[in-house]
């Protein structure tokens, strides 16, 4: 049990930490690494408490996935260069009170959850769940997920499938002049016309695109 | 059809001992840090490929009940793992403040990505067929017949994604001499390159177990006889895991590299669909025979 708290302060202590690095740090690429070390060791803490598939998925989904593209951001638009010019010049002062409301907001927000489960313990009632203890974890997570709660989980899909459609229309652009390759025709090349003898007609040259 | 290379044969019999003498030859380079690079992170980067290469090894069975750590969610844990691998690369490439490693490793981190979202996929086949996460069920569930039989189709397309996810001829477009003359360890020197490559091979091999395991039966033997039976599981999973690094090493020796957008085409038009396809043709099919697992 020991080992268990020490563990637990240990992980929680380093995710704090982490946290509060990600948005002290002057060097973006460094914030995002900072922030990698949250998600791993707030995964680390999900395992802890049994919830070995959550903490796995958070790492596939959240480390794999999600901050590559974050570090591919901040790495290829060269962030941490506008940060300092935006930090520096005088005009910053305008962004403080935007962001005091939002982080204010989302500070009572915060307190109301918390507060209603603290104060209304029957907010959500866990006996709904039929979570079998013998087996394991993924397999009660599968159990509840696909039986009672299909339509929330087939929604959150159509979500994410409409999210990805949105941003992909938002992202495509028709681009002019771009030369194809035909795979097809590539494989299909044989020997015989791979060398064409042409009659160049003086002063008119020919058309060799295909 | 294979290049023949006589290769190193002078140090020890058949120069077996050329790897050792290799390592001791890096052992004393000097570490050469470029004086413009991200000091911290250039250093952490080799750590980070090297550990997270030997940490996935703690889930793999070699027997019955030989094996580090026996969790619950085994496969994913592997696949977490070879996940992060693509930090150790990025981080070396961005550290290094250069254009050929920052390019490099850009290139290594896309391919990677792409290539996890089909090996994903096809492990969703296998588990359908298993219906657990733990690697030594997944074992236990080939004992009448291997994976490799029903699904002979992912398993071809684990071994080319396996090639691609850890960057080996013909994928090996991070480290493209002619383009970008070494990736991502163009500014390594030393023992941290010696990392880097040790971390690439252990990777290699990781993949190659996790092949084995997934579609080769594991530890177990090929033929449930009397003699066979008596060879330990750790021996039949090194075999297969031999087999399948032969086969890696012959493929280098066969095909010639790939251009960087066929790569991304094959990745993403074609394997993601086929492997797609075979989890809904598998599913069906189980449904249909009532042959899917039971808890």
């Amino acid at each position: 049990m020991i080992a268990h708290s020490i563990f637990f302060y240990v992980f929680s202590i380093i995710a704090v930490v982490s946290a509060i690095m990600v948005t002290v740090s002057k060097n973006t690429v460094h914030s995002v690494f900072f922030l990698i070390l949250d998600f791993i060791s707030i995964s680390c803490l999900f395992i802890m408490i049994g919830a070995e598939f959550l903490g796995m998925i958070m790492l596939i989904v959240y480390v794999g996935a999600v901050a590559v593209l974050f570090l591919f951001v901040v790495m290829m638009l060269n962030v941490a260069q506008q940060k300092n010019q935006w930090f520096v010049s005088a005009t910053s002062s305008e962004h403080i009170p935007v962001g005091l409301i939002i982080s204010t907001l989302i500070f009572f927000e915060l307190i109301i959850v918390i507060g209603g489960w603290k104060y209304k313990s029957d907010l959500f009632n866990s006996n709904n769940l039929n979570i079998i203890s013998e087996v394991s974890n993924t397999h009660s997570l599968g159990q509840v997920l696909y039986t009672d709660y299909i339509h929330v989980f087939q929604i959150s899909g159509m979500i994410l499938l409409i999210a990805m459609i949105g941003a992909i229309v938002l992202t495509f652009r028709q681009r002019e002049g771009v030369k194809k390759q035909s795979y097809i025709k590539q494989i299909s090349r044989e020997r015989s016309e791979g060398v064409e003898v042409l009659e160049v007609p003086f002063n008119q040259g020919v058309n060799i695109d295909d | 059809m294979f290049k023949k290379r006589q290769g190193p044969n002078v140090v020890g019999p058949f120069g077996l001992l050329q790897s050792l003498a290799d390592a001791l030859k890096y052992m004393f380079k000097e570490i050469i840090i470029p004086a413009s690079s991200n000091k911290i992170i250039f250093i952490l980067a080799p750590i980070v490929t090297m550990t997270l290469a030997l940490i996935a090894w703690a889930v793999i069975p070699f027997g019955e009940d030989q094996v580090l750590s026996n969790i619950n969610v085994g496969i994913l844990y592997i696949f977490a793992v070879s996940s992060l691998g693509v930090y150790g690369i990025i981080m070396g490439g961005w550290a290094s403040n250069s254009k050929y490693p920052f390019l490099g490793s850009i290139r290594s981190a896309a391919q990677m990505v792409s290539y996890e979202v089909s090996i994903g996929i096809i492990i969703i086949n296998v588990l359908l067929c298993t219906g657990s996460l733990n690697l030594n069920d997944i074992v236990i569930a080939q004992q009448e017949m291997w994976f490799v039989i029903p699904l002979f189709p992912m398993f071809v397309i684990f071994f080319i994604s396996a090639l691609a996810e850890t960057n080996r001829p013909p994928f090996d477009l991070p480290e493209a001499e002619a383009e970008l003359v070494a990736g991502y360890q163009t500014e390594y020197s030393g023992m941290m390159y010696a990392m880097f490559w040790l971390g690439e091979y252990a990777n290699i091999l990781l993949m190659c177990a996790l092949g084995s395991i997934l579609f080769l039966g594991g530890w177990l033997s090929p033929i449930d006889l009397y003699p066979f039976n008596l060879i330990p599981g750790a021996i039949w999973l090194i075999f297969k895991i031999l087999f399948l690094f032969i086969l890696f090493a012959l493929v280098k020796a066969i095909v010639p590299r790939y251009r960087y957008d066929q790569l991304m085409r094959l990745g993403w038009k074609i394997f993601l669909p086929l492997s797609l396809t075979y989890v809904v043709l598998t599913a069906s099919y189980l449904f249909y025979f009532n042959l899917l697992p039971t808890i």
